[in-house]
């Protein structure tokens, strides 16, 4: 990594610091509970699949029929059905489905538990693993086929089989990466949908089923193009954890996944997503997923000139909660934008300031960077030009994965053609500005380097005065995003569980133990 | 009759740029297929400058035509353009005409997350420099902001006798916003208090043609300040005698 800011050491050591005295309660809590959704992660990654005649999913039946036994772990009473009925978890599922309780039955011995859990986790892990290897092998089979950095587009027609149709284009024009956008208020639904979406606004259901169909898309997509084509959806909101589950049997690569987002910008509670967020992020950590944070959200409410440094402390604290999980740097999809007004004058070098400043402090991050969008307008032709400032700037500073701004931005979610314009724009940059960055020094306290430096100081003061606080006092007061969140207050609350001292779930289990979390065993 | 035609670079030469795609391979019969297309669309010149495969089955094109269309624009009856008073002379204006502070909520309805827009036209800060309805002396504001069930916006107005109603629709992707205005003023006139609400609407796919249709009194777009809305909503309460 070039120094090209002049920063001081100190300072990114510093902002850490403050990030691990603002993360360490936290852990202490999420350590202590566990979720509905936690729950249901694990007996999905048990297997447990399908609904009921009401359209029900089995997970749902399951934990609704635990309630508060669910803070002995839903596993434990999913094998204990299992073991007495002489049934696997396909036929459990089928007979819950039917109406049959998991929670009436007698649990058996915990050795015999054990035992029979050794099976479904030896399977899940075998499932995970075999996705992680065929996923490297094509990546470096096809490694010289990529663009740098990689070109990641939407696809949001709201109909999953229209949406696998332009990301086969996609793929066919240079995208590196095709996101399948979530249609709206999936966030707040307390279950994940059944089955393939045809009919979503502004984008599709996370669902097995779609997650299917589309991978089976980009991977013959990817073939016919010398390419591995990178899926991503959404692990976030209520179901956060089980989303995870799904994406790692189903081979995604990347999951947007955010620490903080739900709370901030979902209303959901601030307990359940910090103790669903750690689940499924060891979840993909295990999974060899790449998680994507939402910082760019901070600057589609608030001024991206005024409120740069709330990015810099957010990204801190999504690192720390990533580390938490087991999660090593080269999977942190650490996220940022160009939002930034484009009548400011020198924006552009504050977009170059703020863009390399992230590259500099997290070195092997593989760095999200968004597109202009708030600043979008109905003259597409000035956004076009938007997106190419953007562009530039994503190939100067070395970002990693690059979301594509579309030129209609401001009117309606992409064409196929606007995709087009956007993929051609993007690998002319590529290709014109190959080498830019090593030809270039930003001048010692020139106006690059002024405002770097300006920015990580005011990260280091929002951050301490939330370590000051406490995270979730800071949250209750407003200081991120100027949108206060209760600590009771927020949807999902009622799905968070005290473990009880007898808690057991050997998922969790066994990832803390491959992910090597709290012990050295 | 004042006859007026796209303008290129001639008057009346009747130039038009477009760009589509059409569902077929790239090939000359693809070509061939836009430029006809364009004729079909009442351009007597259609002519295909660029094309470019988009997929195997999908082809890109720009092309411009020339249309021998016009429009009478003495006939075009568009939105009346209205002087809009400064946040001084509307509070100024309540004063005098009213008499009393008046009451306006605002929201942002249904399952529409986006706050960025009627914050806008709400929050003491207000937007590019035009303060907010919440800064007016003469208005007492209240924002509910998004995602607000049409139920929830009308049993607030009438608690607090809400003068004007302020409604935010972003998302429009199919229709949503339509059945969702539709549903707010068929409350609004179930509850018999839509005569005495002006009520308006905003968005960016927003326009006052729309607005009325729907039943609301007014619409307002992109680029929408405070002080138009405010100027709306007090000239019409004295018009209505709302006072
Ligand atoms: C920021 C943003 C978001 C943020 C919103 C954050 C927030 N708290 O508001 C987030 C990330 C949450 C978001 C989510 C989604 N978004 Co969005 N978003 C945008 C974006 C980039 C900017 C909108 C904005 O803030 N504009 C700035 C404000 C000031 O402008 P404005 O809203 O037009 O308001 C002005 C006027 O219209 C008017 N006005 C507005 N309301 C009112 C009301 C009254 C009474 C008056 C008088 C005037 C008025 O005055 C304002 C000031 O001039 C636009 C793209 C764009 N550039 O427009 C997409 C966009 C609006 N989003 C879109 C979509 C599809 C979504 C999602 C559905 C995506 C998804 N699948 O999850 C979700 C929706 C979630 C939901 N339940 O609604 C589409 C909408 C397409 C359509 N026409 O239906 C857009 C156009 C992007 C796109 N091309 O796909 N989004």
């Amino acid at each position: 990594m070039k120094d090209m800011l002049g920063l001081e050491i100190k300072k990114g050591n510093k902002a850490r610091c403050l990030a691990e005295a603002i993360v360490g309660p936290v852990r202490e809590y999420i350590s202590r509970h566990t979720t509905v959704s936690v729950e249901r992660a694990s007996l999905r990654l048990c297997g447990v699949d399908g609904m009921d005649q009401e359209g029900t999913p089995v997970p749902n039946i399951m934990a609704n029929q635990l309630k508060a036994k669910t803070e002995h772990g839903a596993v434990r009473y999913l094998l204990g059905a299992c073991l007495k009925k002489g049934m696997s978890v396909d036929e459990m599922s089928r007979a819950v489905a039917d109406g049959f309780d998991i929670s009436s039955v007698e649990i058996p011995d915990m050795a015999l538990l054990e035992e029979e859990a050794r099976k479904y986790v030896e399977r899940m892990k075998t499932l995970v693993l075999e996705n992680r290897k065929l996923r490297a092998e094509k990546i470096l089979k096809y490694k010289s086929n990529e663009n740098s950095p990689l070109l990641y587009v939407i696809v949001a027609t709201g109909n999953i089989y229209e949406d696998a149709r332009q990301a086969e284009a996609a793929v066919f024009q240079g995208a590196d990466i095709v996101a399948v956008i979530r249609t709206t208020a999936q966030s707040l639904l307390d279950y994940v949908p059944f089955g393939a979406t045809t009919e979503g606004f502004g984008g599709t259901y996370a669902t097995g089923e779609n997650f299917r169909i589309m991978r089976k898309t980009l991977d013959i997509a990817g073939e016919k193009a010398g390419k591995y084509i990178r899926l991503v959806n959404y692990a976030s909101g209520l179901c956060m954890p089980e989303i995870a589950a799904l994406g790692a049997t189903e081979r995604l690569d990347m999951m947007l996944n955010d620490s903080m987002y739900g709370v901030l910008f979902r209303d959901i509670n601030m307990y359940r997503t910090f103790v669903d967020q750690h689940f499924s992020r060891l979840i993909s950590s295990y999974a060899d997923i790449i998680i994507n944070t939402g910082e760019d959200n901070y600057l589609t409410t608030a001024d991206a000139f005024e409120k740069g440094y709330t990015v810099l402390a957010s990204q801190f604290i999504n690192e720390r909660f990533a580390f938490d999980a087991g999660m090593p740097s080269r999977l942190q999809g650490l996220g940022h934008a160009f939002e930034m007004d484009p009548d400011i004058p020198d924006g552009f070098l504050y977009e170059i300031a703020q863009a390399q400043l992230v590259r500099e402090l997290f070195p092997e991050c593989p760095l999200k960077y968004m597109p202009p969008t708030k600043h979008m307008s109905g003259n597409i032709f000035k956004g076009y030009v938007m997106n190419t400032m953007f562009n530039l700037v994503a190939k100067l500073t070395g970002q990693e994965i690059v979301l594509l701004g579309m030129l209609t931005e401001a009117i309606h979610t992409p064409f196929m053609q606007d995709r087009y314009l956007a993929i051609e724009n993007a690998r002319y940059i590529l290709s014109n500005t190959a080498s830019l960055s090593d030809e270039i020094i930003f001048r010692d306290g020139g106006i690059v380097q002024k405002r770097a430096s300006e920015v990580m100081d005011r990260t280091l003061d929002f951050l301490g005065s939330v370590a000051e606080r406490g995270l979730f006092e800071s949250i209750e007061a407003g200081m991120f995003a100027d949108i206060k969140r209760s600590a009771s207050g927020g949807k999902g609350l009622e799905g968070v569980f005290e473990k009880s001292p007898d808690y057991w779930n050997p998922f969790e289990i066994m990832l803390k133990e491959e992910l090597c979390i709290g012990g050295t065993k | 009759m004042n006859a007026i035609k796209a303008y290129g670079d001639t008057l009346n030469d009747g130039r038009v740029q477009l760009s589509f795609t059409l569902p077929v391979a790239d090939s000359p019969k693809a070509r061939e297929a836009a430029r006809l297309y364009v004729r079909k669309l009442g351009f007597s010149d259609g002519e295909v400058v660029y094309a470019a495969p988009l997929e195997e089955e999908f082809t890109f094109f720009v092309a411009y035509g020339k249309t021998d269309g016009f429009i009478d624009y003495d006939e075009v009856r568009g939105v009346e353009k209205i002087d809009f008073m400064s946040f001084d002379e509307i509070n100024e204006y309540i004063g005098d005409n009213i008499g009393r502070k008046i009451v306006v909520v605002g929201a942002c309805t249904g399952f529409d997350a986006h706050t960025v827009g009627i914050d806008a036209i709400m929050n003491m800060k207000g937007y590019n420099h035009h303060f907010g309805l919440e800064r007016y002396p003469m208005i007492e504001a209240y924002n509910l902001g998004a995602q607000v069930p049409n139920e929830t916006l009308l049993s607030f107005s009438k608690e607090i006798s809400a003068d004007a109603v302020l409604v935010s629709q972003i998302v429009t992707q199919k229709n949503v916003h339509i059945d969702n205005l539709t549903e707010l003023v068929e409350l609004f006139e179930a509850e018999h208090v839509r005569n005495s609400t002006v009520l308006c609407v905003g968005g960016p796919r927003i326009d006052n043609r729309l607005a009325l249709e729907l039943g609301f009194d007014c619409g307002f777009g992109r680029g929408t300040y405070a002080e138009h809305v405010a100027t709306f909503i007090v000239r019409k309460m004295v018009e209505r005698g709302i006072a």
